[in-house]
Parts: C-alpha cells; structure tokens; sequence
C-alpha cells in the first residue's frame, strides 16, 4: 500500500492512538473476546425480567404521586437518625483526621509516624462502608450508634488523605518565614500551615457531609440504623409510593446541601 | 474597626465586635446541634450492646481464623459476576452518560431552557442515590441477579461520569472551536473535530476511575441480591461461617488492589 | 538591651566588635551538594554587607545555616559572641527572635491579614494560645502599627496579604522582620521579583532601617549594580567560598571574574546588541548563569 517514495495521499490516516499495530489488534481482539464471554457466561432470567418491566412502570408512576404520609412515622424516624449521624459522625471524624493528616504529610512527620498515620488512611480507604457498618453492627449491636462509627471511620480515610495531600502542597516559604520568627512548633501550625490549608479543608468538610449523609442512607440497609432500613422496608413490602417519597426526599437533601455548600465555598476563598 | 486607640493604647483584634460575636454565635449553635444530634443517636442505642462490644469483637476475631481456604474455588464465579457487573455497568453507563453530558454543558447544549435542566436533574437524581440503593429497586423490580447488578452500576456511573464530562466540556478552549467554525464546519463537525480532541483524555480518565469505584462498590451489591460476590457474603453472614467470611473479605481486598493497579497503569498510559 | 563587645574575638573590618561571627563553616547536603566549604566571616554591628556570587554558590545557605534554618554539617555561628550552633530547640527560638528575616518572593502568609503578618514577628515573644486568640500585647501592636507607618503602609494593615503588590508586600516582609526587635538582619534575595523602581526603593528603606537601628545585615543579591549602589562591603561566594571581601569600589573586572567565571565585564549595552545574534534573548542573570 505505502509507496516507497514520496507520499501517498491516498493511504493518509491519522495516526493511531496505539502505535504498535500487533498490540493495536491484539487490545482490540482481547477486548471483543471478553466482552462475547461476559455477557455469555451472565446468568439473566429474562422471563423475571419481562415481568419487571410492569412493576418498574409501577415504580416510576409512584414518582408521579409519592406517599409522604402513611409511613410518616417510620420516614421522619428513619431521617432523624440519618441527619444525626452524619452531623456526629463528620464532626468527630473531621476531628481524627486532622492529626492524622498531620501525621500523614511528609514535610511535618517524621518517617515512623508518618507510616502509621498512611497506614491508618489505607485500612479506612480499602474497604466499602457497607462492610464495615456489618462489623460494628455485630459488634455494638443495631442502631445508629454502629452507624455513626462506621461513617466516622470513613470519614477519616477520606478527609486525613485529601488534606494530607494539601499540607504537602503548601508554599514552604510562607512557613519557613514564620518559623524564622522564632515561633514554636504550634505556633508555626497556626500562622505558617493553617491559613494556606484552611479553604481547602472547610471545602473538604463540606462535601464529606454531603458524602456522609449518602452514606448514612446506606448504612441503615445493613441494620445500622437511618433512612436506609425504612426504605428496606418500602422496598420489601413493595411500597414503591413510600419508597419514592423517601427517595425524593434524599434527592432533596442532597441537591439542597450541595448547593449551599458551593455558596459557602464561594464566600471562603 | 479591629485597630482602636482606647488610653493612648492601642488595641488591636482580629475581627471588629459585631463579627466577632456572630462567629461565637455560630460556634454556640454549632455546638448546640452536635450536642442535641449526639442525643438522638444516644437515645437510640442500647448502651449494654456497646459495654459489651470488646468481648464479642474478641469472640468474632477469634472465630474468622483460620480463614476457610478450601472454600476460595467457590468463589471464582461470583468474582467474575462481579468484575463483569462493574465493566458491563461501566460501559453502559458511558453509553448514556456522553448525551447527557454534551446536554449539560452550557456550550454545547441544544436548549439552555429544556434540555439543560432535564440533564441537570438526571445528573443530581443519579448522583443522590447510591448504588446500592439502586440495587435494592432493581432487586425489587427486575429480581435478584447480575442484570439488577448492572443496571444499578450503570444508573449510578451516569451522574458521576455526566458530571465531570461536562464541566471538562465547559473548561475547553473555545478560541479552538471558533478555528473550527471559522472552517465552515457543521456542529457536528465542530463536536468531532474541535470538543472531541480537548475531552479526550478527560473522559478516558474519568472512565477508567468510575471502573475502579465500580469494582468496589459491586462487591457489595450482592448484600442486597444484586449478584457477585456480595451474595456469599450475605450467605456466610447469615450462617455465621466467619472462617468464609475471612477470606471471601481478602478476596475482595485482593480485587480491590488489582483493579487499582490495573486503572493507575491505564490511566498513566492514557494520559 | 544592648549590652556591647563579645570577649575574646577578633575585631571586624572597621574596627568595630564583631555583631555576628562564622568559623569554618560546612554544609554538605545529602544529595553530597558540598554548598559551604569553609567560610570565615565576621559582621560588626550596624554594617549592610551584601553576599554575592552566581546561582548556586551557597548564599542562600550562608544564611540560612546563620539562624539554622539549614543545619550546618560542621563549623560554628556566634552572635555577640554567643554560639547559635550548640543552643537546643527552646533556645534556638529565643535565639531566632533576634534576627530578623526578609525573603525573596516576600514569604507573607497570604492569606492572612498585613497586621496578623507583622505580627507573627512577636510570635517567639508570645505564648501558644495569645497567638492562637490574636491577643498580642498593646506594646507589640503599636510597635506593629509604627512600623507599618514607618514602612509607608498603616492604612493597609486590614488588608489580607495577597492584595498588595510587589513592593508593598516586600515592605511588610521588612515590618514583620522589624517587629521582632532584632540585633541583625538576614535577607535573601529581596528584589528579585520586583521592578528596578521598586527595588531601588526597597533597597533604600533597608538600609535606612539598618542604619537607624544599627543592625548587622547580610544581604543576598543577584544585583551587583544595585549591591554597589547601596552596600558598604562587599562579599564574594563561589562554590561555598569567599573569593573577595571588600568596598564596593573595589569591585574590578578582575574581581568579578574570580567570582563569576570569565566574561567581558566592560561590555557596554549597544557593544553588547552588535554582538549578539538578532532575536537572542537574554537577561544579566542569564547572561551569568551561563558562565558558572
């Protein structure tokens, strides 16, 4: 195809995003290939299915006319312990995270501390709040209180890395002034470190809020109390009215939270 | 004025009086509803389960060891489920997630007055809503299974990935696209030749990254029915076998950790 | 406060007791960077001495190793005879709240106000939670406040840092050194990110200062037109060396040479345009790093 000399017009393609052509076909092929076997080897019962198809109909009329009342009880209950949690729980992990952040940023920490405080943030991060929450509702039994801890331990994973990651990126001649001054170790957090990261972790908090109160509507699946075991409930009783009330209700929340947290965000730069 | 002369001294704060005393104000209330909302949670918990709770975490530790290695072969399928559910419902969702996105932009949108709102709304109502809640409908709706899976996957990923495609869409560079009206070229063109090229690695970042959370969050989704591995789990739990527990936990830190690596690998080459 | 004369050192260039003492002093960094390689020098009180040398010679270690912001690997530092090298931590921070500090690129916290700026100077003087509250003594704050006026800038003190300009900024670098009553001053690079005008200006209200106060001062400076104009002795570094130390007027081709390499120092502007190609870029610093 490629003529020896000169340039073929004709035979102009732009050129291809991998470049070896063997691994080009070879990512393409492989890729086909798993795609045939997964969906070969999915286990789907069309016929249940097919018969869904009613009870979604069902579930998206509900949305049309939600049912606020009749479950009224068990839903103010339910988001009761959902707001709760999360304002406990972000504030009590908010307060963890941030001496381990400081232990968790190279440029404070000596190397040892520094391990154990990332070590911390690794098990926090592995593994998904849902399976936590099934820990400590085994361990402290049913209730809020197993979900508060397991949104604060989340919390911790999340907040000391993100803000870990801010103290490493300070300005060091800011800092380096202050300490220049003569300041103490504590004086030099203040004035050197905390103004440079402040922003960064009230919009960090703010979302981890947000993220909390999500989460809280999770948790309660699993018996740790909140939304999350009242809209079980909808679900189990096929109470698709009551369930997408609830779920307007959390759409609400969310929408509402967001919202003013990008206004305080604004207002903090 | 925070710099008073008051004695021939002066005085100096850091904020003027009324400021000040509205953030003690707001560090009053703060305080207040923290304490209150500590009540609510309190009020709600049987305290002797908690006294309790060093003897029985002692009594589980004790009983997930030895992990139950003979039981790792059953668990081969339902970790394909799960990889399966994540990249199927990944790619799903990026199908859908890419209109959306292109609606929501303010520079690319069709209707600023319709389309854009209605986008916004599917991108917020996506987002709310985790995926296992989605299951939980789904599992409802369609029945337990893998499709219920998927499904919940794809509805979640299209906010997430909708979202951040569109504020990338909304970051181009618009004297690029200009160039490329200036051609004469159709918005369809315009789409191709000038938004297409600047997205690009934004999307196949975003992409990738959604897959990552994807595997961690369908090894949950059985907990509800909706297939993978989550479904052992549940089983194990429901029969107390914690020594099962043991290990199908490391086989999902295990998926964890790979499917981390293989996205950091990705989206190094792609970026 | 100032009580004179260290015992038993050498006296300065002038004749005057030496303010500030360094004895062979070393840093070699781990990277195996040998940045100071030996440095003798002393500075009596009240004398400006500006610190030459191209990049990378180690002024800024020089000074750094004085108030130990970079350990030295070997060598001592006295101030009034007093050694700063062997002090422990607590005594290290009483020690820094003598010497004032101004750095390149003004190191303001930004986000804090220019009065919490100045302030933070008295931070070595006060405890941990009056600086927490901001309650810092009626004293320091009207020592703050003059010197703000006296550096031209006390309607600004409600000002967050990051809305001044260069040259304001740097002059609250100046207060916030002042602020902590020092016997000398330290001063890294201080118009590096300023325009001529305003360099000239800033190097001016230094001076000044010093002279009112009669503060030992080391000054860094790329600037050696400026150091010339403004300085009383002049002080040569090349690879953690000193090469030269003298007055200003002393400062020949032959001199410049030692300390930045070979060039054409008579070189006027319009010589200089001929030589170059057209379209070359080039700046003085450019020109000298391109030597080293």
């Amino acid at each position: 195809m490629a003529t020896p000399i000169g340039f073929d017009a004709r035979a102009w393609r732009p050129p291809p995003l991998v470049t070896s052509p063997l691994l080009r076909w070879g990512i393409g092929l492989g890729f086909a290939l798993y795609l045939t076997v997964a969906v070969g080897t999915l286990e789907i019962n069309w016929a249940r299915v097919w018969e869904g198809l009613d009870r979604g109909w069902a579930f998206v009329l509900a949305f049309t006319e939600p049912d606020f009342t009749s479950r009224w009880r068990d839903i103010s209950q339910g988001l009761l312990e959902s707001l709760t949690m999360t304002v406990v729980s972000t504030v009590v992990g908010i307060a963890i995270s941030i001496p381990i952040a400081l232990g968790a940023a190279r440029n404070l920490a000596p190397l040892p501390i520094y391990l154990l405080c990332r070590g911390i943030v690794a098990v926090s991060r592995s593994f998904q709040e849902v399976i936590i929450a099934i820990f400590f509702v085994a361990m402290f039994g049913f209730g809020p209180f197993a979900g508060f801890l397991t949104l604060s331990f989340a919390t911790i994973g999340f907040l000391a890395k993100l803000l870990a990651e801010d103290i490493e990126d300070i300005e060091r001649g800011q800092a380096e002034a202050v300490r220049a001054t003569g300041a103490s170790w504590l004086q030099w957090l203040v004035y050197g470190i905390q103004p440079q990261v402040m922003p960064r972790l009230i919009g960090l908090s703010l979302y981890r809020l947000d993220i909390n109160f999500r989460e809280s509507a999770v948790v309660g699946i699993v018996g740790a109390g909140g939304i999350g075991a009242t809209l079980n409930t909808a679900f189990d009783r096929y109470e698709f009215d009551t369930a997408a009330a609830i779920l307007l209700i959390i759409i609400g929340i969310v929408m509402a939270a967001e919202y003013s947290s990008s206004m305080i965000r604004a207002r903090i730069q | 004025m925070p710099l008073i002369t008051r004695d021939d001294r002066m005085i100096w704060r850091r904020r003027a009086t009324g400021r000040d005393l509205a953030v003690w104000a707001g560090w009053l209330v703060g305080t207040a509803i923290f304490v209150w909302s500590w009540q609510v949670i309190s009020e709600n918990t049987i305290w002797f389960f908690v006294s309790d709770s060093p003897r029985v975490a002692a009594d589980i530790g004790s009983r997930m060891v030895p992990p139950a290695w003979d039981y790792l072969p059953a668990l081969w399928k339902p970790l394909w489920d799960t990889i399966n559910i994540a990249t199927l419902g990944t790619l799903l969702a990026l199908v859908m997630a890419v209109p959306v996105a292109f609606m929501a932009a303010r520079n690319t949108t069709p209707s600023v007055l319709f389309l854009r709102p209605l986008a916004l709304l599917i991108i917020v109502s996506s987002r709310s809503i985790n995926s296992l809640i989605w299951a939980l409908l789904l599992v409802a709706i369609a029945g337990p299974g893998v499709f219920a899976g998927i499904i919940a996957i794809a509805l979640r990923s299209i906010g997430f990935v909708a979202k951040l495609l569109y504020e990338a869409i909304e970051e181009i560079d618009p004297l690029q696209v200009e160039a490329v009206r200036a051609t004469g070229a159709s918005e369809g063109q315009i789409i191709s030749y000038a938004i297409v090229p600047q997205v690009m690695p934004a999307f196949a970042g975003i992409s990738v990254f959604r897959w990552d959370i994807n595997i961690r969050e369908s090894t949950v989704l059985g907990l509800v029915g909706a297939g993978g591995i989550g479904l052992e789990l549940q089983a194990s739990l429901n029969v107390l076998a914690w020594p099962r527990v043991t290990v199908i936990l490391l086989a999902i830190f295990a998926t964890v950790l790979i499917s981390e690596w293989v996205s950091a690998r990705i989206r190094h080459a792609v970026i | 406060m100032n009580q004179t004369g260290a015992i038993g050192h050498a006296p300065g260039v002038a004749g005057r007791a030496p303010m500030l003492e360094l004895r062979q002093l070393f840093k070699q960094y781990p990277t195996g960077d040998r940045a100071l390689d030996g440095v003798d020098l002393e500075v009596p009180a009240g004398q400006v001495m500006a610190l030459i040398g191209p990049s990378g010679a180690g002024k800024s270690t020089l000074i750094r190793c004085i108030n130990r912001l970079v350990e030295p690997t070997s060598g001592e530092v006295f101030l009034k005879g007093e050694s700063i090298t062997r002090l422990g931590q607590r005594a290290l921070r009483r020690m820094r709240r003598r010497i004032g500090m101004i750095f390149q690129e003004y190191a303001l916290v930004e986000r804090l106000t220019v009065m919490e700026n100045v302030l933070s100077g008295r931070l070595g003087y006060v405890g941990f939670w009056r600086s927490w509250w901001r309650r810092f003594p009626a004293e320091d704050v009207e020592k703050a406040y003059h010197l703000l006026e006296r550096v031209g800038l006390a309607e600004y003190y409600d000002k967050r840092a990051d809305e001044l300009s260069g040259g304001q900024r740097q002059r609250v670098g100046i207060a916030r050194a002042l602020v902590q009553d020092p016997e000398m001053l330290l001063v890294d690079e201080p118009t590096a990110s300023l325009d001529p005008k305003t360099s000239r200006q800033v190097m001016r209200l230094l001076c000044e200062l010093c002279e009112e106060r009669g503060l030992a001062t080391i000054i860094n400076i790329h600037d050696v037109m400026l150091a010339q104009m403004f300085v009383e002795r002049i002080v040569g570094l090349r690879a953690g060396r000193i090469v030269y130390d003298g007055p200003p007027s002393e400062l020949d081709p032959e001199v410049l040479t030692t300390i930045y390499g070979e060039e054409d120092w008579t070189t006027t502007a319009s010589a200089e345009a001929r030589r170059r190609d057209p379209g070359g870029p080039g700046t003085d610093e450019e020109r000298l790093e391109g030597m080293v």
